[in-house]
This record gives structure tokens, C-alpha cells and sequence, in this order.
């Protein structure tokens, strides 16, 4: 089986996709001759063609309704965006056309695009190139939201949004693009969406984790380990909808939970988890659910590091709920 | 006073009284098919005189009505019916045209049970997939780039269908305008934007926009049915020939409700798109006026009768609350659907009976 890092995981279920269903299309700033800005695209042009790797002029708003009008047509669009941290200016065609049309027209007009963007910090971009606003898609009915944190579900959750029929936001954790490495099939196989993964067993504390944090979850579950503490880890790898009973399975067993996400904490998404865990298994807590998150600060340049949730700061929270 | 552009500036087929202008291209219509296109224009007209008197009456919570700019719905007349059309909220001639009837449009505004789009929206922001009109949104402009992406995919997959997208001179200030009209030229999209411009707008002059993104433009006569029909056939045609899109500026003028108190009235009736072409109509000898009477008696029997039918019908099942908004409902919307029907329910103050 091959190796592959995100990026190639994400341009082979692009390729496989593109080969099997002549609807796919790609569309982006510089997808086409170029290869995107971080290549996820790159050979894409050469074999499909200008009509189906699409370079666009430089306009969200634009990439996102050209692409929804393809996806009523008839054509299985993949939009890129090239950093989340620009989805703003599409934010109107995503929010109020992309995820409404199935419903607003009485489910005449399903619109299946999947977005791909790269979301997330700790690469040095400032602001404009690091946030991760998944809160603000999963509030958004009509919209899935999904974030994986390896090559392997990389592929085959992409290769499922663009075999279903809803409109998918596809976050790619642009710090470990490349880092990720791991084994990928090839061909086609699908990871089917809403589903999370243990990726790390253990009996004492949950941590839930998606896209960048997933890793950091499993090193403070490592380092916790060597100290006798069991921790598992959830990656729920898709956010909207999130898995509820692989979530209440584990923090029954627990009792104990840690939510990481690199996003601001207040009204992030783990807020919502925990309303949903304590609403079902209450009687099942031994601890207050702790949150490790970003700050509730435009997200820093200079001191990005100190912004951005590490093993330690999960460590902590995890001996928190142990010695509550 | 309305500013009444001057007619040697726009493309006209017909004359004040409905008279066709020596040398002027006449679209390629049967007589059958003018008789038709006028009687959904007049069914506009009336429709829209009886909704906004329900409005009036708080039987309808919203309405737009077009009344003075219904030749601009006679852009459909020059489309196939493949060809995909993304309105705005005020071309209801389109929706009549191509089959859309009155009980639909009816149940749309009431949202009741009749509604194809399942009470999902607020009036007159219909869809019609069956017909390949697309679902209206409120927000001005969004449609726009759509229109371009499916003229797009069309292209791509080898059809020759074009696409249709209605806007008022408004949403030619949003950002959309720009970027669907900029993507359209970039990939000579087989697209045809139709601006409805009042001749009292602030802003002039939008079919000159298109110079700038390399795409062809056209002014024409708005409140002339046949000269839209015309100007939209050949934009419609270079389309399909691989020559890209066109910017149709259709100057017309609704009527407002302070029109008739500002004097207005009678320079509004002359430019009046119903009686121009209802004039035409009486010179090819195909219209009399006992037949017009007749028609409007038919069409607000037809509203009458629509009225009545929809008076009886429920609101969309409660059940179907949470459908649609994905192709299956999710674990939280099939749980939120089991508790809002177990719960407590209150009368729904927007349904009478």
C-alpha cells in the first residue's frame, strides 16, 4: 500500500473521483495550470483538461456561485479555496445560497458542492492564514462539515462527500499537510461521513479532537500514559453531523472529557459538544468537561504558539478532570 | 417626472401604439404565440392587482408586484424550455409562461400545502425545478454568478442550453454583478443578463458595463414586449454559437404608488407595455376588445378559483419541518422533529381555520 501525505491523499481522491465520474469538476485560483496553492491539484489540469480544473478569477464569492449554478446543472463541483481565512467574501453564497437551496425550493434543487479549504495555524501566516471557522459552518443548517486529521480519512471522507448529495465544507489541516504521513489505498474505498474514530484507546479520560488537533491529542495521551493515565481519543473527523453515540459511548466508559480545538473558545464547537454530552449522560460525568482552545483573539502572528493548544496544555486539563 | 429615455437610444419593434417601426428586426413569433405571450402578460397585470390588494387586506404578508415592466417577462418567449432562467422576484410572466399556474403561485404566497416549494419561503420567491426556473432568493444579486455556472456546466457537458438571469438596475451596485459579468467573460459563459433599469434610476448607463468584461450588451425598449423578445432571441443565439454572453439593459418603468399623484398617470399609460402590445395585436387584425374583456374575466376567475382551492388547503405537514434541508435528516434534525411533535404546539398564527 502507498505512502502519501494529506495533500497527495487529497489530489489521488480528487484523481479518482475525476476518472470515475465525468461530472467532477475543480475549480480555484490557481487549480488549474499551476496546481493550486499547495499543489493539492497539481497534475489534475494535465490529465482532465481546462474545462474540468478550472482556474477562476480571484473571487470567492465568485468560485462559490459559478460553483453552485454548475451543481444544479448537473456537474459534482469541488471548489478550492485557498485558505479558510478568505472564505468570508463567499460567506454569503455558502451560507444563505449553497446550504439553502435543497430546502428553500422544497427539495427540487439539491446542490452538491464540496469546498475544500485549508484551515488552521502554526505555519506562521497570521491571521489571514490560520483560522480555523468551522463554528460558523456548523451553524449553518444545510451545510456538512467535515475535518480530517490523516491522509487515509483524507481521502476516503472526501471520496464519500463527492459520492453524496449535500454540500460539504472540506477543512484540510494545512500544518500537517505534508507532516501527516501515512499508508493510503489506492483506488477507491469511502469513510462514511458523520462516523468518528477512536484513535487511541483508553478507559480514565475522553479527549475529543478533529484536523490538527488530533495529533496534539494523541502525544498528551502518550505522555499521560507514561504517567498511568488511559486516555482515548476521539478524532470525530466529521463536525456537522458529529457522532453522538461514538462521543456518549466514550465518555460513558470515562466519565471524563477534554475538548481541543485550535478555534476561539467562546461559542466554538466544543461549547456544543458539551451541551449535547450533558444533556444525554450526565449522570455519567466525574468531572466538569474542560475545554484546551484558541483564544477568543484574532489569531496572533509573533506569538501563534502561544495561541495555539499543545500536549502540555491538554495534559493539564486532562489531570484536571482526573484530580476534580 | 419620469425621465423617458429617448427612443433613438434603445431597440424598439413597436411604436407607442403597438405599430411596427419600418425597418425594425420583428421577432419570429405565430400569431398564436403573440395572442399567448400577451395573455400572460395581461394575467401579470391582474394577478398582481389582486395580490396586492390581499396584501392590502393583511391576507398576504408580502408581495411584489411588476406592474408597468411586464414586457421584460417576455424575454422567456425567446428561450427554449431547456434553457435555464434564474429570476429575481418580479418576472411572474416567466413562471406563467412556461406553465406555472396560477394555483401554484397562489400556494406559494399562502405557503400552504400546494406550495411546490413546501411553505419554505416567504411570498413570491418561487422554484420551479420542472420547469428549470430556479429557486428565487431575497438577498439582490446572488443569482447572478449562479446563472454564469450553469450557463458553464451547460457548455461543458455539450448542451447548447443557455441561461437567463433577471436583476434590477439595484443589484448592478453589488459585488455579484460584477463577478458574475467578470467570470462570464473570462469564460464566454452562454449566459444572458437581463438588467430591468428604471428610467428613473440613479444609475445610468449598464449596458456600457459590459464593454469592460468582454462581453457584447444591448439597450433596448423594456416596456416594447417584442423588442425584448428580439434582443434576448439574438443574445440567445450568439450564445449558442459560442460567442459568449450579452448584457441586456431593459429600460422600462414600474409603477409606483405615489405614480398617479405625482401626475404621472398619463405619460405612465402611454408607456404602458400592455397596451402597446395589445394595440399590435389589434393591427394584425388578432385582438378585439371583447376578446380582452373576455380574458381578464377568465384570468380573475381562474385567481378566484385558485383563491377558493387554496383557502382549503393545510399548512405543510408539521412532519416535514426538518426534510430538505438535507437529502436524509441527520440524528439532531430527526430528534428535534420527535420532540417538537411530542411537545406542546401552539395555533400557527399564520394560517387562518
Amino acid at each position: 500500500m502507498p505512502t502519501m501525505n494529506i495533500i497527495e491523499a487529497v489530489r489521488d481522491a480528487l484523481r479518482t473521483q475525476m476518472r470515475i465520474d465525468p461530472r467532477v469538476v475543480v475549480l480555484g485560483e490557481d487549480v488549474g495550470k499551476f496546481g493550486g496553492v499547495f499543489r493539492a491539484t497539481n497534475g489534475l489540469h494535465e490529465e482532465f483538461g481546462a474545462d474540468r480544473v478550472i482556474d477562476t478569477p480571484l473571487a470567492e464569492a465568485g468560485i462559490i456561485g459559478t460553483a453552485i449554478g454548475m451543481a444544479l446543472y448537473g456537474l459534482r463541483p469541488v471548489p478550492e479555496i485557498q485558505f479558510s481565512d478568505f472564505i468570508f467574501p463567499a460567506f454569503d453564497q455558502i451560507v444563505n445560497e449553497l446550504a439553502k437551496f435543497r430546502y428553500r425550493s422544497g427539495g427540487q434543487y439539491p446542490c452538491p458542492v464540496v469546498i475544500r479549504t485549508p484551515v488552521g495555524g502554526g505555519i506562521r501566516g497570521g491571521h489571514y492564514h490560520s483560522q480555523s471557522p468551522e463554528a460558523l459552518f456548523i451553524h449553518t443548517p444545510g451545510l456538512k462539515v467535515v475535518a480530517p486529521s490523516n491522509p487515509y480519512d483524507a481521502k476516503g471522507l472526501l471520496l464519500a462527500a463527492m459520492r453524496q448529495n449535500d454540500p460539504v465544507l472540506f477543512m484540510e489541516p494545512k500544518r500537517i499537510y505534508r507532516a501527516s504521513r501515512g499508508e493510503v489505498p489506492e483506488g477507491e474505498y469511502e469513510l462514511e461521513l458523520g462516523k468518528a474514530a477512536v484513535t487511541r484507546a483508553g478507559t480514565q479520560v475522553t479527549v475529543l479532537a478533529w484536523s490538527g488537533m488530533v495529533s496534539i491529542a494523541e502525544e498528551a495521551a502518550k505522555q499521560a500514559d507514561a504517567g498511568g493515565i488511559s486516555v482515548e481519543v476521539l478524532d470525530l473527523r466529521t463536525l456537522m453531523p458529529f457522532d453522538i453515540d461514538a462521543i456518549l459511548a466514550s465518555v460513558k466508559k470515562t466519565g471524563r472529557c477534554v475538548v481541543v480545538h485550535e478555534a476561539p473558545r467562546t461559542a466554538g464547537f466544543g461549547a456544543e459538544l458539551i451541551a449535547s454530552i450533558q444533556e444525554r449522560a450526565i449522570e455519567h460525568l466525574e468531572a466538569p468537561i474542560l475545554r484546551v482552545t484558541g483564544l477568543d483573539t484574532p489569531f496572533p502572528y509573533s506569538l501563534e504558539h502561544e495561541y495555539m493548544p499543545n500536549a502540555d496544555r491538554v495534559l493539564g486539563a486532562i489531570r484536571q478532570t482526573l484530580e476534580w | 417626472m419620469v425621465a423617458v429615455p429617448a427612443p433613438a437610444d434603445l431597440r424598439r419593434v413597436l411604436d407607442d401604439e403597438g405599430r411596427v417601426l419600418a425597418g425594425a428586426a420583428v421577432p419570429a413569433l405565430a400569431d398564436d404565440t403573440v395572442v399567448r405571450l400577451y395573455d400572460t402578460l395581461l394575467l401579470v397585470r391582474i394577478v398582481d392587482d389582486r395580490m396586492m390588494r390581499l396584501q392590502r387586506q393583511g391576507q398576504l404578508g408580502f408581495y411584489m408586484r411588476a406592474t408597468g415592466e411586464e414586457a421584460t417577462h417576455a424575454a422567456v418567449a425567446a428561450l427554449r424550455p431547456s434553457d435555464w432562467v434564474f429570476p429575481s422576484y418580479r418576472e411572474h410572466g416567466a413562471w406563467f409562461w412556461r406553465g406555472y399556474t396560477v394555483a401554484q403561485f397562489v400556494n406559494q404566497l399562502l405557503g400552504n400545502a400546494g406550495d411546490p416549494a413546501k411553505g419554505r419561503q416567504m411570498p413570491v420567491h418561487h422554484a420551479a425545478r420542472w420547469l428549470n426556473l430556479v429557486s428565487i432568493s431575497a438577498p439582490v444579486g446572488t443569482q447572478i454568478p449562479q446563472a454564469v455556472g450553469a450557463a458553464y456546466a451547460a457548455k461543458s457537458m455539450g448542451k447548447d442550453d443557455v441561461s437567463l438571469v433577471y436583476f434590477g438596475d439595484g443589484a448592478a451596485a453589488t459585488g455579484e454583478f460584477h463577478v458574475g459579468l467578470n467570470f462570464a467573460g473570462v469564460w464566454k459563459a452562454p449566459c444572458v443578463f437581463l438588467c430591468r433599469a428604471s428610467a428613473a434610476a440613479p444609475s445610468r448607463g449598464f449596458a456600457a458595463r459590459a464593454r469592460g468584461y468582454g462581453i457584447s450588451s444591448a439597450r433596448v425598449d423594456g416596456n416594447d414586449a417584442l423588442a425584448v423578445v428580439q434582443v434576448v432571441a439574438e443574445a440567445a443565439e450568439r450564445a449558442r454559437a459560442g460567442l459568449g454572453a450579452t448584457l441586456i439593459e431593459a429600460v422600462t418603468h414600474r409603477l409606483a404608488d405615489d405614480d398617479t399623484e405625482r401626475g404621472e398617470a398619463e405619460l405612465w399609460e402611454r408607456w404602458d407595455p400592455l397596451r402597446r402590445l395589445r394595440g399590435h395585436l389589434r393591427a394584425r387584425g388578432l385582438w378585439t376588445d371583447a376578446q380582452d374583456a373576455a380574458a381578464s374575466a377568465r384570468h380573475n376567475q381562474t385567481i378566484t378559483d385558485a383563491l377558493a382551492a387554496a383557502d382549503q388547503l393545510p399548512p405543510p405537514p408539521i412532519e416535514s419541518i426538518v426534510d430538505d434541508v438535507y437529502e436524509t435528516p441527520s440524528w439532531n434534525l430527526a430528534e428535534q422533529r420527535a420532540a417538537l411533535i411530542a411537545g406542546a404546539r401552539t395555533k400557527n398564527p399564520n394560517h387562518h381555520g
